[in-house]
Order: structure tokens, then C-alpha cells, then sequence
């Protein structure tokens, strides 16, 4: 594992937006290995052009988020699904 | 934990400065008074936004160093050399200046009381700012929970709070901390002097039959060096929580 990567934890701020409301202890599904956890516990790079959510087992694109011009795109790869409780 | 999660959509507060405090030469306290602040838990981070005279905006996360306290926020800031946002939050800002908010952010490395003890903190580098919020949430409260600290740092003057934790342990019967200085001990150093390993988490940290609640906070390699070693220890994976901490900014 890189040392490059934070959690999840630290894209709460990006979560709210999208979400409207805190996420970081919500449970979310990897579409590629099918693993389930917070959001708040999967891997963050930040320092990548943009900021990518990864996988915490196995290390797929769960999301990307890139500024541009005019606002932020987010690009939703491996997130199968999120629950909110 | 259900205060936070029922908590809507955040928006941008602004937040004047009210006090600097130097806890070492590159980490510095800001104490914010931010109107329309909802509150927090010890554990949380805030978004920090700032805004240059032509628009352009920099954006950065920090742990939040203090409980609740009506529409008071602290911040502990350490500078990164390269960085781009804590040169100005460490160095430049001032007394009466004016930042932006957006906070609380973070549910799930979080404690309060009423979740128990005992209580495990271990902490690398900065990455005590949030594990301080959870210590000094306790100061004065019952009943007492049970903690122990472990912090890992380079050097004695790259400590942070260290004074302040002084007091702390006199005053508090149910606080002990141990602390280690990885690169350089100074003359008479009676704590630890190497990076953390199992011995020592062994000899310092409650073991695994006491059920300890456990957050590990720092930098990454920190973060899973502890976490793998308190697991081989028979720590329950589920009571360990863990914050990754190194610069970070959003789009």
C-alpha cells in the first residue's frame, strides 16, 4: 500500500455536497470485490489529478471528483451502492 | 452519533479569528468564533476555505482541537512546507482576520462519552489534534473514562500540547501518557526513543482483555503499522478506528 492515501474521512466535506448530509459513517458497496464498509474508512488520494475514493480491500475506483472551470464533476466508477441510515 | 447524522447539508460559515496560540515553532492553535456554528463532537474535522483578492480559492481539512463551546472552533495547524493554505494559517493570519468554514464533517471517527472506555489514543505527528479534542472533552466530566495516549513524535520540539498534557496527567487520575521521540531524545529523556513496534504498544496501551475503544490517528504509515500490530495483540478489528492525516485539499 502506497503511503500516498488518506480515508475517506477526509472527502466528508465533497460527501455533504453530494449528499446533503453526513456520510462518512455510512455503509457503502465496492462493485468490483462486492466489500461493504463506511465511506468514512475507504481510501482518499488526494494528491491525484483530482481526488479518487478507493477501495479499502480491493483498491478499485469507487469515485472521482475533478474541479473544473465551473464547478466540480464527479465521476462515479466502482460505488455499487451507498445506504443511508 | 445521531446528533451527526441527522445534521443536513453544511454551508460556508465565516469565521474571524479571536486567538493564536504557538504550540511549537510550526504548529500553531487558531481559535475561530464562527457564528451559526451548529456544534460538534470530539473526533470532527472542519473544511477550511480560503479566498484570494482575485477569486481564487484553496481549500483544506483540519481537525477540530477543542469540544464544544457555543460558537467557538479550534484548529491546530502544522505547516507544511510546500503547502499551499498552512503557510498563511501558521505564518500570516491575524487576530480579527476572516476565513471560511464548513463543518462539522465526519461520523465515524468520533467519540463521546457515552460510548465508554476504556480509551486508547495513539497518535503520530499532528495527527493528535483530534485524539486532544476527545481528552479535553473529559476534563471535569463523570464519571472519568479510563485513557491512555501514545504519542509518537520526532523530536521534543515538535511535541504539541505538551505542556498543556503536563497539567493534564497531574489534574486527571484517569490520564496516562507515553511518549516516544523517534529522531532525536533530548538530555535526560526518560520516555520512549524508537518508532512505535509491539513491545511497546505491549508495555503502554491497555491490552486487548480490557476491551479498550481504540483510535489511531497520524500519518499513514503510522496509522497501519499500529493498527496491524493492536490487531495481531487480539484487538477486535470493529473497536478500532483510525484517521489517516496528512495534507489534503478538495477541489
Amino acid at each position: 500500500m502506497s503511503d500516498r492515501h488518506l480515508d475517506g474521512n477526509a472527502l466528508g466535506g465533497l460527501f455533504n455536497e453530494l449528499f446533503g448530509r453526513e456520510m462518512t459513517d455510512q455503509d457503502a458497496c465496492c462493485g468490483t470485490c462486492g466489500a461493504i464498509g463506511p465511506l468514512g474508512r475507504a481510501l482518499a488520494f488526494l494528491d491525484a489529478p483530482g481526488q479518487v475514493l478507493r477501495c479499502v480491500n480491493c483498491e478499485s475506483v469507487l469515485l472521482v471528483a475533478v474541479a473544473t472551470p465551473t464547478g466540480v464533476r464527479i465521476t462515479v466508477q466502482s460505488l455499487r451502492w451507498v445506504e443511508l441510515s | 452519533m445521531e446528533r451527526t447524522a441527522v445534521r443536513g447539508r453544511l454551508s460556508w460559515l465565516a469565521a474571524e479569528v479571536v486567538e493564536l496560540v504557538d504550540e511549537n515553532p510550526t504548529v500553531r492553535g487558531i481559535v475561530l468564533s464562527c457564528p451559526g456554528w451548529s456544534g460538534h463532537l470530539p473526533g470532527q474535522h472542519v473544511d477550511v476555505r480560503l479566498t484570494a483578492e482575485d477569486g481564487y480559492q484553496a481549500q483544506r481539512s483540519y481537525s477540530i482541537a477543542a469540544p464544544e463551546n457555543g460558537e467557538q472552533v479550534t484548529i491546530t495547524v502544522e505547516l507544511i512546507g510546500d503547502g499551499e493554505v498552512s503557510p498563511y494559517l501558521v505564518g500570516e493570519l491575524g487576530v480579527g482576520d476572516v476565513i471560511e468554514l464548513r463543518g462539522p464533517i465526519g461520523g465515524y471517527f468520533v467519540w463521546t462519552a457515552e460510548m465508554g472506555g476504556p480509551l486508547q489514543l495513539l497518535a503520530g505527528g499532528s495527527g493528535i489534534v483530534p485524539l486532544m479534542a476527545m481528552i479535553r472533552s473529559q476534563v471535569g466530566a463523570t464519571p472519568a473514562i479510563p485513557t491512555r495516549l501514545l504519542v509518537s513524535a520526532r523530536s521534543y520540539d515538535s511535541m504539541i500540547y505538551r505542556d498543556e498534557l503536563a497539567v493534564l496527567t497531574e489534574k486527571m487520575e484517569s490520564l496516562a501518557v507515553t511518549y516516544t521521540l523517534t529522531r532525536s531524545q533530548p538530555p535526560g529523556w526518560t520516555g520512549q526513543d524508537r518508532r512505535v513496534d509491539q513491545a511497546m504498544l505491549a508495555e503502554a496501551t491497555w491490552s486487548s482483555d480490557e476491551r479498550p475503544l481504540v483510535y489511531v490517528c497520524g500519518p499513514t504509515g503510522f496509522v497501519e503499522t499500529v493498527a496491524s500490530i493492536l490487531v495481531g495483540q487480539g484487538h477486535e478489528g470493529a473497536r478500532i478506528k483510525t484517521e489517516r492525516f496528512g495534507p489534503s485539499g478538495t477541489p
